[in-house]
């Protein structure tokens, strides 16, 4: 299946959780937070998230602002 | 002997923001530095304890090893206040503050700002005004950043926003504070603290701030972008502090004419 994570398109095997998304991007254990179609999914979910084709994924972090 | 003098200084009640205390006035930015290494010395001389940080897309194939903002600024050591930077609706003002609570535990301090154009970074009240009512349903402790139109302001802490933040002038301009009038009519009308957010260029500026009676400055760019940025979040601090005592104590009435400071009694000539 297909996601698009921070607007481009990633592939990812089917039932994968969004702590897999996480893990495939080397993020695993960095503090983001994590926007399925416009829904936060709190941390603790991320295991037992899964993903389906077509979500909308978004993952942030704090970087320097004023 | 005479008997030793005792100082009193005047009372000043320290900064409370959700419900804490704060012995800084000085709010500080984290963009616009050379690197992270910079960005924490600045820092660290300014004295702030609150720091504003942005939220953004992690990059797809970003070095993960790469240090994170929130390693050098230690939420552990600062109050870190995520801002909505870059947010030209209240919708995604809203978002960024959800994703900003997630991202940092459930902490719900947030600094809100929705922009009208590119151009000037204005404010857009109106898209503010919707954003901060939501926000403060939701729980968030919103300090509002909002132009200087005293109305407006008291209307946002009658909303529940816990800080005021009128522009001093456009983010970044470093052009001063344009209307000491309106900041001064703010900070009158305010049972919130007051600060200014955005405009100051030099340290005379987060003085003149301060000797208004605003409870504390936030500044980026003065700080950042000095050819020095170490020492000018150092000169930060001494302003602040210098205007804040400066208020406290009172200035002498302004007059047309001089009046002299040596006696007349008792010239020989």
């Amino acid at each position: 299946m297909q996601v698009q994570v921070n607007g481009d398109g990633v592939e990812l095997p089917a039932q994968a959780t969004l702590a897999d998304l996480i893990e495939h991007m080397a993020l695993t254990g960095k503090r983001l937070a994590v926007e399925v179609n416009e829904d936060i999914v709190p941390r603790s979910q991320h295991p037992d998230f899964r993903l389906n084709d077509g979500d909308r994924v978004e993952v942030v972090h704090a970087i320097g602002g004023g | 002997m005479s008997e030793q003098a005792t100082i009193q200084l005047p009372e000043d009640k320290p900064l409370e923001l959700a419900g804490r205390v704060y012995q800084s006035r000085l709010l500080v930015g984290t963009g616009k530095y050379r690197d992270l290494m910079e960005t924490g010395h600045a820092i660290e001389a300014s004295g702030a304890e609150i720091v504003t940080v942005a939220v953004r897309r992690t990059n797809l194939g970003q070095n993960p090893d790469e240090p994170n903002l929130l390693d050098v600024i230690s939420p552990d050591t600062y109050t870190i206040l995520p801002n909505t930077a870059g947010c030209y609706t209240a919708k995604d003002a809203v978002r960024t503050c959800k994703l900003a609570r997630e991202l940092l535990d459930g902490h719900d301090l947030v600094k809100l700002e929705v922009l009208g154009e590119e151009k000037t970074l204005y404010p857009n009240m109106t898209e503010t005004l919707v954003a901060a009512e939501e926000l403060i349903k939701d729980g968030f402790k919103v300090m509002v950043y909002c132009s200087d139109d005293p109305l407006l302001a008291k209307r946002l802490e009658d909303m529940g926003c816990i800080a005021i933040m009128p522009l001093g002038a456009p983010i970044g301009s470093g052009l001063g504070i344009q209307n000491r009038y309106n900041i001064r009519l703010i900070v009158e009308n305010a049972r919130v603290p007051v600060l200014v957010d955005a405009g100051v260029g030099t340290a005379s500026d987060a003085t003149l701030a301060m000797e208004l009676g605003c409870d504390g400055v936030l500044m980026n760019t003065a700080i950042a972008q000095a050819r020095d940025p170490i020492k000018m979040a150092h000169a930060m601090r001494l302003g602040v502090e210098a205007g804040r005592e400066a208020y406290l104590a009172g200035r002498m009435p302004k007059k047309l004419y001089a009046s002299a400071s040596s006696p007349i009694d008792g010239t020989f000539f």
